[in-house]
């Protein structure tokens, strides 16, 4: 694409603008997005439908019959003018996801080992040592893109991907990270399992993670995973 | 639920039946879909033909091969498609409020003309609302008669709503009932990306006969035809509004309904407008459509139109 100027605002349909923030993927987009998300619903109020962060832009979707595309744009342009970043990335709340790192439970950790020359133990290492930020929530409910995982340790998706992955089987594509909410398809190389629920309707907001959260993957053993109500039955791979 | 009352019983379960209200909105950002009724229009007359508000719940038939047995007395309304709906073995008359008494049998045959029928009752199907909704999700196992995102299953026994009071007999009038059998000129909204598509490309996504695939569904509709180039070919993923139409590396574009995933990284040509959309939600594999390139203003314009014949 030639280099656009940024932000922009692009339509989206008779209800919804696109907010285009950044050009490329950055963990420093983050607290801009999650500023941007909050001076929208006190810009729109009871007009706003929904709002879809992801990566790089905002969705703003509003009540056509409240707003029109016009009157939209200008709240949304008066939002970008005054737009400043949240606090430091520091300030982003911090969710620890106790794992079970095994290749019971993460069939593809011993290939990911080999292909990057490292001992199962390094790549656990390597991969909970790092503190993510959640780009995107998307795939299913709760499914939350997180990133950026160290480059050693980046890989291609499954070329078939898997009918059937557990409900919290981690995983990495490229250089993300996320971790499965529910039961669901899915072509993540998986390295392991975490024993947080993710998503649970009855749950004040419903989702463990949210955009621009931090996240940490903490290393448990097998007992204190199931002490966590894990569930630690090894993986049918039948793909 | 209270003031719920037994309504109607499934004696036969068709391939897809879904309890829909007006979406679940305020979570997306979540990766929670939309849901809702995928013609919005047949759905909203249903509701208006027996007294509901905007927004109460009703029943999306797909293709047919249900059979619902009525437990008391109720009104009635189906609209949309013609599924050769039936009242005990007698044909149903479509976009009208009817009287259903208790031990009648209501069924849907197969496609006549449209894919989807809405069938609503005076007071609505009662359901716990999940995340602020009864929209029936299978993928996402959210909303439904039983909150889980089950399509109804022989046996199941639907709960209606004892407040409303149904309008006997009230009928559509002729002009808002599609000719579902015709071509449709389908209303899209330009998006930024449409300038990174070839001028033969463009020329031909709006001049083109567009034809449904089979591979269609409430998450979207796959149109074939002649292949559009993009000077894009993936993007990072962004969010997905009702009616994008975006264009994979193959050319072919896909329509997205209301139980998309909330984001996607292909470039696109445009929305669909919301009536667009309902209009989709009706063709059969093999049907041609055309796309039509308008304004966002006027596409507004219709769709308040639209908005301001129901409460």
């Amino acid at each position: 694409m030639t280099a656009m100027r940024l932000p922009r605002l692009e339509s989206a349909g008779l209800d919804g603008w696109l907010v285009r923030l950044f050009a490329e993927i950055d963990e420093a987009n983050m607290p801009w997005l999650t500023a941007l998300i909050r001076d929208c619903e006190a810009a729109f109020g009871a007009a706003l439908v929904d709002l879809v962060p992801s990566y790089t832009t905002l969705l703003v979707v509003f009540d056509p019959l409240a707003l029109s595309p016009g009157e939209a744009r200008r709240r949304l342009a008066d939002v970008l003018a005054s737009l400043r970043p949240d606090e430091a990335a520091e300030g982003a709340p911090l969710r620890e996801l106790p794992t079970w790192y095994d290749p019971a439970v993460g069939p593809e950790l011993a290939w990911l080992a080999e292909r990057s020359g490292l001992s199962v133990e390094q790549v656990v290492e390597c991969h909970s040592a790092a503190t993510y930020r959640v780009f995107a929530l998307g795939f299913a409910p709760g499914f939350a893109f997180m990133g950026s995982v160290e480059e050693r340790l980046a890989c291609p998706r499954l070329e078939t991907p898997r009918k059937r992955v557990p409900a919290g089987s981690v995983g990495i594509a490229g250089r993300q990270t996320a971790a499965y909410p529910l039961v669901s398809p899915g072509g993540w190389n998986l390295i392991g399992r975490t024993a947080a629920v993710l998503f649970d309707r009855d749950r004040e907001g419903f989702s463990l993670l949210q955009v621009g959260d931090r996240v940490r993957f903490v290393p448990v053993t097998r007992d204190e995973f199931a002490r966590l109500g894990g569930d630690d039955t090894a993986m049918e791979d039948k793909r | 639920m209270t003031d719920a009352l037994p309504g109607l019983r499934v004696r036969r379960a068709g391939p897809l039946a879904l309890l829909q209200d007006a979406g679940r909105f305020g979570v997306r950002r979540l990766g929670v879909t939309q849901g809702g009724p995928a013609d919005l229009h047949g759905w909203a007359w249903a509701n208006r033909l027996v007294g509901n508000e905007w927004g109460t719940t009703a029943l999306e038939v797909t293709f047919g091969g249900l059979a619902l047995e009525a437990e008391r007395d109720l009104t009635l309304a189906v609209c949309g498609g013609d599924l050769g709906a039936t009242l005990d073995e007698a044909p149903l008359p479509l976009w009208r409020g009817l009287r259903l008494r208790a031990g009648q049998v209501v069924a849907f045959r197969q496609p006549v003309a449209g894919l989807r029928a809405y069938l609503a009752v005076a007071g609505g199907f009662r359901a716990d609302p999940v995340l602020g909704s009864t929209a029936c999700v299978v993928r996402e196992g959210l909303g439904g008669h039983d909150g889980h995102g089950r399509p109804l299953a022989e046996g199941d026994r639907l709960a209606v709503g004892g407040a409303a009071r149904g309008v006997r007999g009230e009928e559509a009038p002729a002009g808002v009932r599609p000719d579902y059998a015709g071509m449709p000129r389908l209303a899209l909204v330009p998006g930024a990306q449409i300038g990174e598509f070839d001028g033969t490309s463009l020329y031909r996504a709006f001049n083109a006969a567009w034809r449904v695939d089979d591979r269609a569904d409430r998450m979207g509709v796959r149109l074939t035809g002649p292949r559009l180039h993009c000077r894009l070919e993936t993007l990072i993923s962004e969010g997905l509004g009702l009616g994008a139409v975006q264009v994979p590396p193959d050319g072919q574009p896909i329509a997205l309904l209301n139980d998309r995933q909330t984001i996607g990284g292909y470039p696109r040509l445009g929305a669909l407008t919301p009536l667009a959309c309902a209009r989709l939600a009706q063709c059969l594999p093999g049907q041609e459509v055309r796309l039509a390139a308008v304004a966002a203003e006027q596409a507004l314009a219709e769709h308040r139109r639209f908005r301001m014949t129901f409460r």
